[in-house]
């Protein structure tokens, strides 16, 4: 398979997307930090380059999308591999990760402007080690988040509230 | 003599771990007058440690020394570590069971004569019964305080209950409750009825739910017969020239190895340790391990037909919200060769927190078809599948010389294919389960892959013959006469129903007779 030959479907995106990557690459990046396109979060950076640890978050929220989390709890799923000893496995990584994303769109990954097209070039990658690394450790890097907890509906501890006995273990009301 | 005991003290009954099996036979022998040490791996963790927070809890109690795996089961594809998921503690497994305290169908003490030949499969009978079994199942609902026994009531059901129940009902089930539980339905034997907190699995806060590690253990240690040493983890048994047991070497919480000599030894480490500490206790005199002349030690293992089924609804249920296991459908339980299968299951409530639905509920999965369900966690459902699964002598527990533990010993290789009849029942279950969530009204159904193994049965098998089995009626080993095994994996077949209150009823028919026969002499 040719890596030089480019589909219909992703010439026209291509062409449609020419001169806009500053507004699709969503990120903010300055020398030492980066933000969210909508100023919701921003961060400094310890060690990776900006432009990879944007990407990196990207690259979480296209593997565990949930549209009614903010971008401040991918940054902080993924905020531990921003130091020294991390910082060549993760370029690495994103690089590869973005090689794959131009040969598949001609665009770099963060720049993709449909989840499905960021999602096929995970998709190619998904058995690469580095994918593998990045999603298990978001199990617990996002989902143990107790802040995400209420967005889901999930009440966490309850012993120091006494448990439910008193408070609606048997409340559903919808069902016979 | 009263504990502590000397390390010299070759009177003493030395028993290997302390949950369901070894903590009550520690207990039992205990008040009859016995001295025992018992050897604890772990740690002694009691309600107050106990923390509302699956990852957290996990860290705290679970069984994470290193373990290999293979075959075809999905767990050594997605937890390849983790086999497992069981407590080294004070109290063993017992404090992250469930409860349910289900006593086998006399039919499944004789699996072979029953289901007759299975192809590949490498069942047995049973050398005893249920009539055998029933004074001790009474003993042991008694010491567990399960409800619907002995005049209690069953616990209230929950919201994640009541779906369950009313899809059962609409789909014709009749055997359908909260279950035969270990938890206080009001309280008693100074434990506190269940304040339907959830979290059962992270150990009970409450107290409610019956666990060696607050009941049997400080019981038995108020004897003055019975002295625990925790993070006692053992390397190996030893023996005398006449190929008797003497006593067991273990490194203690520094890590120096300490020896303590023994009249008998009781083995109850789980099924994968118990089998792992005879491998690793081979000798000149026994170069295939300890009471392995019929190259059984470690065969036979079983971990149930397993799996899960969750479901979305239109509207919340707070599945997480009561008692995580007290519901039950029991009409799939029976024996009935017309769905394509021998043996049968229950299905029983279920619910995981957040952290660990992430987890477990379709590991390694990603992008929107998952995490479209996980968005949908108020409004599920949950299930769990317990079956009978088939013995195949090539499902085992070997050493694994390439990896060693923090002691440098060999650690457990634990390999499993699935038996083309686990492979049936568990597709006629999730058919069946996801009915049942149909039935009223769920708009998406999950058939849940099989966790790290609770129950981990049968790698020391009970057998009438020595050549097919590692231990006699007893528990006691065909090869050495002072040495039992007391834990689950003594199981010939491992049935349909949840294994503790067997474990349990087993252990305390074993003091029985360990005490009648140091009695008579003959040990």
């Amino acid at each position: 398979m040719s890596t030089k030959t480019k589909s219909p479907r992703s010439m026209t995106r291509r062409d449609l997307l020419k001169g806009a990557t500053t507004a699709v690459g969503a990120f903010v990046c300055g020398a030492t930090y980066v933000a969210g396109p909508n100023a919701a979060w921003a961060t400094e950076m310890d060690a990776l380059k900006p432009e990879t640890f944007a990407t990196l978050v990207q690259m979480a929220r296209d593997i565990y999308p949930h549209d009614q989390i903010g971008d401040e709890y991918y940054v902080a799923a993924v905020k531990g591999y921003d130091k020294p000893e991390e910082v060549d496995a993760i370029s690495a990584g994103i690089d590869a990760l973005n090689d794959k994303a131009r040969e598949m769109t001609g665009l770099e990954y963060a720049s993709i402007g449909w989840e499905r097209d960021r999602v096929d070039v995970l998709r190619a990658m998904e058995d690469d080690a580095f994918f593998q690394r990045i999603r298990g450790g978001l199990v617990t890097g996002l989902y143990n988040q107790k802040a995400i907890w209420p967005i889901f509906g999930y009440e966490g501890e309850s012993f120091s509230k006494g448990g439910y006995i008193n408070r609606g273990f048997d409340d559903i009301a919808w069902i016979g | 003599m009263t504990a502590p005991f000397d390390h010299n003290d070759d009177s003493v009954v030395v028993i290997i771990g302390t949950g369901a099996g070894g903590g009550v036979l520690a207990n039992e022998l205990a008040q009859k007058g016995v001295s025992v040490v018992a050897l604890e791996a772990g740690g002694r963790y009691l309600p107050e440690d106990y923390i509302n927070d699956e990852w957290e809890s996990f860290g705290q109690l679970a069984w994470l020394d290193p373990r290999t795996t293979s075959g075809d089961w999905r767990v050594a594809k997605d937890f390849s570590g983790l086999p497992a998921w069981i407590v080294k503690a004070v109290g063993g497994t017992t404090t992250h069971w469930a409860g349910a305290s289900i006593r086998f169908q006399d039919h499944e003490w004789k699996a072979r004569t029953t289901y007759g030949e299975v192809e590949g499969a490498s069942l047995l009978d049973w050398p005893i019964d249920g009539t055998e079994m029933a004074p001790w199942y009474d003993l042991a609902e008694k010491k567990l305080n399960v409800t619907r026994t002995n005049g209690n009531p069953g616990l209230p059901g929950n919201n994640n209950y009541k779906v369950f129940e009313a899809g059962a009902k609409k789909l014709g089930y009749t055997e359908v409750h909260t279950g035969r539980m270990a938890i206080n339905s009001r309280d008693d034997q100074d434990r506190l009825m269940c304040q339907q907190t959830g979290f059962c699995f992270q150990g009970c806060k409450w107290g409610a739910k019956w666990s060696s590690a607050y009941t049997d253990i400080p019981e038995g240690e108020a004897t003055g017969n019975l002295e625990v040493r925790e993070k006692a983890h053992v390397a190996r048994i030893l023996h005398n020239e006449a190929g008797k047991v003497t006593g067991v070497e273990y490194f203690d919480e520094n890590g120096d190895l300490q020896m303590q000599k023994a009249r008998i030894v009781c083995v109850a480490g789980n099924s994968f340790e118990s089998p792992r500490m005879l491998l690793n206790s081979a000798s000149n005199m026994f170069p295939n391990g300890l009471a392995n002349s019929s190259d059984q030690v470690g065969r036979n293992y079983m971990r149930h037909m397993t799996g899960s089924v969750y479901a979305v609804f239109e509207q919340p249920v707070k599945m997480w919200r009561g008692t995580t296991m007290a519901g039950i459908i029991q009409d799939e339980s029976k024996h009935d060769p017309s769905r394509g299968f021998v043996g049968g299951y229950e299905l029983e409530t279920l619910s995981l927190g957040l952290p660990f639905m992430a987890a477990f509920l379709d590991p390694g999965a990603w992008g929107r078809e998952f995490t479209s369900a996980l968005d949908q966690y108020e409004n599920m459902a949950g299930m769990w599948i317990v079956g009978e699964d088939m013995p195949q002598s090539t499902n085992r527990v070997t050493l694994n010389t390439e990896v060693k533990d923090q002691y440098g010993l060999p650690v457990a290789n634990v390999h499993f294919d699935d038996h083309p009849n686990d492979i049936a029942m568990r597709n006629h279950a999730y058919e069946r389960g996801a009915a049942v969530y149909d039935a009223v009204g769920a708009t998406r159904t999950f058939p849940t892959p099989p966790y790290p193994s609770t129950h981990n049965l049968g790698t020391n098998r009970m057998s009438e013959n020595p050549e097919d089995g590692v231990v006699n009626k007893w528990g006691q080993t065909h090869d050495i006469e002072n040495l039992f095994i007391s834990d689950g994996s003594q199981f010939t077949t491992g049935a349909a129903e949840n294994p503790t209150l067997t474990i349990v009823a087993l252990a305390i028919r074993q003091a029985d007779h360990i005490a009648r026969e140091m009695s008579a002499g003959n040990l």
